[in-house]
């Protein structure tokens, strides 16, 4: 059956690239050396948070009268003690078990609630679409600053509570993406031909318009972590966040803000883990998404 | 033109709408009783039900909601738990603290970033643009509360040049060079971000004009150099302006972390301090006009951008 | 293989080779344009507006037009990608969407499309071995038999599989990209393939390789074309018969070559003087047509082509003419001109 058919002899070819979407993306990522550095960092900072109980040389909530505010290097403290001569370096590594956790823990509920919300909105159009949209337009309304302080604050503050404020805040901007991505999708006409198949609609939702609005919704997600860092830091550092003595970064560069005028780098520690950590999440965002971007 | 506006005015009521519902709800987010957090922790119960008499919370929710907003449209927000003064007196006083720092950041951010952002728009690749990239990365990742610190520790504490906190006086005075001083600070901390997202807009916006087909035809035509870059930048000030806008309303209500780190008499520190008294009325009154400027913001700068571009209206 | 197909393709032939495949009654579709503060609907586009037709089996119908005819709403109403406000379908001698007829998911899968936009009917972030066989696998087929027969496939519209299965949209020319999409099409064994102005964007050489590929599989498998171009030349050169919508409506319809040496509607003729001649003493009896088409929102009063007709009269204006019943004549247009008692000054005889 494999008769030559007029015209088809001649169909131009060139060498394949078999390699597969995610393939292109690692193959790419693989050759991009600032993204790799800075995604090496990011692994750097979650992995020393995760193992913070076996890396950190001393007792994080360990305080000492004599050894208050000394200065980096002061008998094996590393980075110094803060004002009530805790270890600072061994409360940066567990800290850092908390901020993250409250850091990125916001924007993957925010994906899930957010992205699926989207992608219903903008599959079913017409009333739905109104009614979903219209409500995130209420809280797309609020500077997202403003309005993680107002719910954390009004409820009363708390690791769980700012967690809760930090979702809401992302859920919109989360849901506008997937909609803008899914309205986009929907119209192309490979989702035409799929749905001329007369395949259910679930398959068409599934195989054709999931895989083509999830790169968009996490690229941006991708992107909020940093914020998300930011914010959940700002709020311990406004006393919205973690309880003392638990150690947080946003809540030790609050307690260590009072010591300026005594030990000006210690104070800066905290501040430092912060920017290292939304810098590395900035730089691997922008590289995923010049690598993903499959047209390019 | 006018039915746009008028269309879009109308969507803006919906949305207004639901922001003050979302502040009403804010007191009941609270944990526990809402009058309790209406009143001092130390209250007896027979205050507490005076009050719930007094302020309706008895009644349904809905009749609630009404009756609040209706206080709220005459301006009455209650009073502050800490102070006793009504909350609009606070609000107001503190208000205008707040849009001298927004303001100021917002122009001083925008003439640094971009003329920033040109240079890097206008040859994309170079080593020229990479640094101004990653000073716009740099902008937005920074915490800026850490960043304000740390100036603290540069500009008051080692060099003792600026003042650490405060405002120095109740009102801003420009002729008063110790004001000025006090304002230094804030301002640079409170324009990082805009930089860095007015940087990277700009940067895009003159690197797509610069691809133009008009351009082109201007270089080919043999038009100098500053000539043409003059026409491109006029073609990518738009959305630069627009983005300026919005900064200004995200720094009206997220000011509150640099404000609380230099003790800046603005609504960010009175929300703050409202939050470590758990001072429900100012919070929630300082949040709802804070939201509601926003809103205001968000829409002037899209009835402006329409008015520029025509593509806009029909959307 | 290919008797076994022939067989299949017999079976399914439910009315026997009389029986129109397709038959399209009074189809009516109406965009409604809102408008104003509250979004009220306003005005309709009246995009397709009483079309009526038939498609006999094996034949191609060409329906040419000028973009916004309604020509690609016909295309999608007969998926039934968009619900038609009013109109029958007959397909095989079952009414579609009916009671007692074929439901709308076993008419898509007798029923293929191929879009005009290569780049935008083929998933991206999908090899394109699995677009060919995600509808085969929807309905039940094995994946690795699917993915064997998409494999197949691609060997039939000349694209070598070892080279080309792995492969996305983006590593692709154009005309890869059609031949995918005719891929596509065949892999759900239909008995009729709608193509969208599947040729338009292709460079001349490489549509005259797809053209030339359509009409070798039409003949293997046994297939139905209705072929939807503005291009009169590739449309003369494929089709059996020739539709010619002209805002929303059928102006002229007959067999193709009937209809390229002896137009009857000024509009088509002017259509076809308005081709660039190759043939330098080619007789122009029509000027070639001026101007845009008027709105499909407010379309003109009694014949729609009036404004731009040079033989309007005010007959014309008052009252539309009709394209005729279905069977009277093989070659019908609808103009005054065409009827004796239309009081056309210019009417033939009767």
């Amino acid at each position: 059956m494999s008769t030559t058919i007029p015209g088809a002899a001649t169909a131009e070819g060139s060498l394949p690239t078999q390699r597969g979407y995610w393939g292109t993306v690692g193959y790419r990522l693989r050759y991009d050396p600032v993204t790799l550095f800075f995604a090496a960092l990011l692994l750097l900072i979650i992995l020393s948070a995760i193992f913070a109980p076996l890396l950190a040389p001393f007792d994080p909530y360990q305080e000492s009268i004599i050894r208050r505010l000394k200065p980096p290097g002061f008998r094996g403290h590393m980075l110094g003690t803060d004002e009530l001569g805790r270890d600072v370096l061994s409360r940066l590594l567990h800290g850092g078990r908390i901020t993250l956790l409250m850091g990125m823990v916001p924007v993957l509920v925010a994906t899930l609630i957010g992205g699926g919300l989207g992608l219903v909105a903008g599959f079913a159009g017409g009333v739905v679409n109104a009614v979903i949209m219209r409500v995130m337009d209420v809280f797309y309304a609020f500077p997202s600053v403003l309005l993680a302080v107002a719910i954390s604050g009004a409820m009363g503050g708390g690791v769980g509570n700012g967690m809760i404020a930090l979702t809401l805040v992302f859920i919109p901007p989360l849901c506008r993406v997937a909609e803008t991505a899914t309205t986009q999708v929907r119209n192309l006409d490979f989702v035409d031909a799929a749905r001329a198949t007369g395949a259910p609609l679930r398959l068409v939702l599934w195989h054709h318009v999931l895989g083509n609005v999830l790169g968009p919704v996490l690229i941006y997600a991708s992107s909020l972590t940093s914020v998300s860092v930011i914010l959940a830091s700002g709020l311990s550092f406004l006393g919205l966040g973690v309880k003392p003595p638990e150690p947080d970064w946003g809540l030790m560069l609050n307690a260590l803000r009072q010591a300026i005028y005594v030990s000006p780098l210690v104070c800066a520690m905290p501040g430092i883990a912060i920017l290292l950590t939304s810098i590395s999440m900035n730089m691997l965002s922008d590289g995923l998404r010049s690598a993903m971007d499959v047209r390019s | 033109m006018f039915g746009y506006v008028v269309r879009r005015l109308l969507a803006a009521i919906p949305i207004a709408l639901g922001v003050s519902m979302v502040c009403f709800a804010l007191v009941y987010l609270a944990p526990g009783d809402p009058v309790q957090t209406l009143l001092p922790p130390d209250a007896d119960a027979e205050t507490v039900e005076r009050l719930k008499r007094l302020y309706g919370l008895d009644r349904p929710l809905p009749i609630q909601y009404l009756e609040w907003l209706w206080r709220v449209m005459q301006g009455d927000f209650g009073k502050s738990i800490a102070t006793g003064r009504p909350v609009l007196d606070e609000i107001l006083r503190s208000l205008g603290n707040t849009v001298l720092l927004a303001t100021l950041s917002v122009l001083i951010a925008f003439s640094v970033a971009f003329i920033l952002g040109t240079i890097a728009g206008r040859r994309t690749g170079t080593w020229l643009d990479r640094i101004v990239t990653g000073i716009a990365v740099l902008g937005v990742s920074i915490p800026n509360y850490w960043l304000g610190i740390v100036l603290v520790i540069i500009f008051s504490v080692e060099l003792m040049v600026l003042p650490a906190s405060g405002m120095a006086g109740d009102t801003f005075d420009p002729t008063s060079w110790e004001h000025i001083q006090h304002v230094v600070l804030p301002v640079f901390t409170l324009s990082m971000i805009p930089v860095g997202i007015i940087a990277r807009t700009t940067r895009s916006a003159v690197a797509e004009v610069m691809n133009q087909e008009f351009v082109v035809t201007l270089r080919a035509n043999g038009l100098p150099e500053w000539r043409v870059l003059r026409h491109a930048l006029k073609n990518a000030l738009p959305p630069v302006l627009a983005v300026m806008g919005l900064q200004f309303g995200t720094l009206m209500g997220g000011s509150i972390l640099v404000e609380t780190v230099f003790s800046w008499p603005g609504s960010g520190f009175m929300l703050s301090k409202a939050i470590l008294n758990r001072d429900v009325p100012v919070l929630q009154g300082t949040i709802l006009v804070l939201a509601m400027i926003f809103v205001t913001v968000n829409l002037t700068v899209d009835l402006f951008q329409s008015s520029l571009d025509p593509r806009i209206r029909r959307g | 293989m290919m008797s076994a197909t022939l067989m299949e393709l017999d079976q399914r032939d439910r009315g026997g080779p009389q029986q129109p495949l397709l038959v399209v009654r009074n189809l009516r579709k109406h965009f409604p344009i809102r408008s104003g503060i509250l979004g009220r609907v306003s005005a309709h586009v009246r995009a397709v507006d009483n079309v009526s037709f038939t498609v006999r089996k094996g034949e191609t119908l060409g329906i040419v037009g000028e973009s916004g005819c309604g020509k690609s709403t016909v295309a999608r109403l007969l998926m039934r990608l968009i619900n038609p406000d009013a109109g029958e379908q007959i397909f095989d001698g079952d009414a579609v969407g009916e009671h007692g007829g074929i439901s709308v998911a076993d008419l898509r899968r007798q029923v293929q499309m191929v879009f005009q936009d290569s780049a935008s009917s083929l998933n991206p972030r999908m090899p394109v071995q699995n677009s060919i066989a995600f509808g085969p696998i929807a309905f039940g087929t094995p994946r690795v038999e699917a993915v064997g027969q998409a494999r197949e496939l691609l060997t039939r519209v000349g694209l070598n599989p070892a080279l080309f299965g792995g492969r996305y949209p983006h590593e692709l020319s154009g005309g890869q990209k059609q031949r995918i999409n005719i891929a596509r099409a065949l892999a759900m064994q239909p008995r009729m393939i709608i193509l969208d102005e599947a040729v338009s964007a292709l460079d001349k050489s490489v549509e005259a390789q797809v053209l030339n590929l359509l009409q070798a599989l039409k003949r293997s498998f046994n297939l139905t074309y209705v072929f939807i171009s503005h291009d009169l030349g590739v449309v003369r050169w494929i089709s059996d018969r020739v539709m010619v919508m002209y805002l929303g409506e059928i102006v002229e319809i007959g067999p193709a070559d009937t209809i390229y040496t002896g137009a009857r509607h000024p509009y088509t003729r002017a259509l076809l003087a308005s081709r660039p001649a190759l043939d330098p003493d080619q007789r122009r009896e029509e000027a070639p047509v001026s101007g845009d088409p008027p709105n499909p929102i407010n379309p003109p009063s009694g014949c729609r082509f009036h404004t731009r007709c040079p033989h309007a009269e005010p007959v014309c204006a008052s009252r539309a003419p009709s394209l005729g019943a279905e069977g009277e004549q093989a070659h019908r247009a609808a103009c005054h001109m065409q009827d004796p008692a239309s009081g056309h000054s210019q009417a033939i005889a009767a």
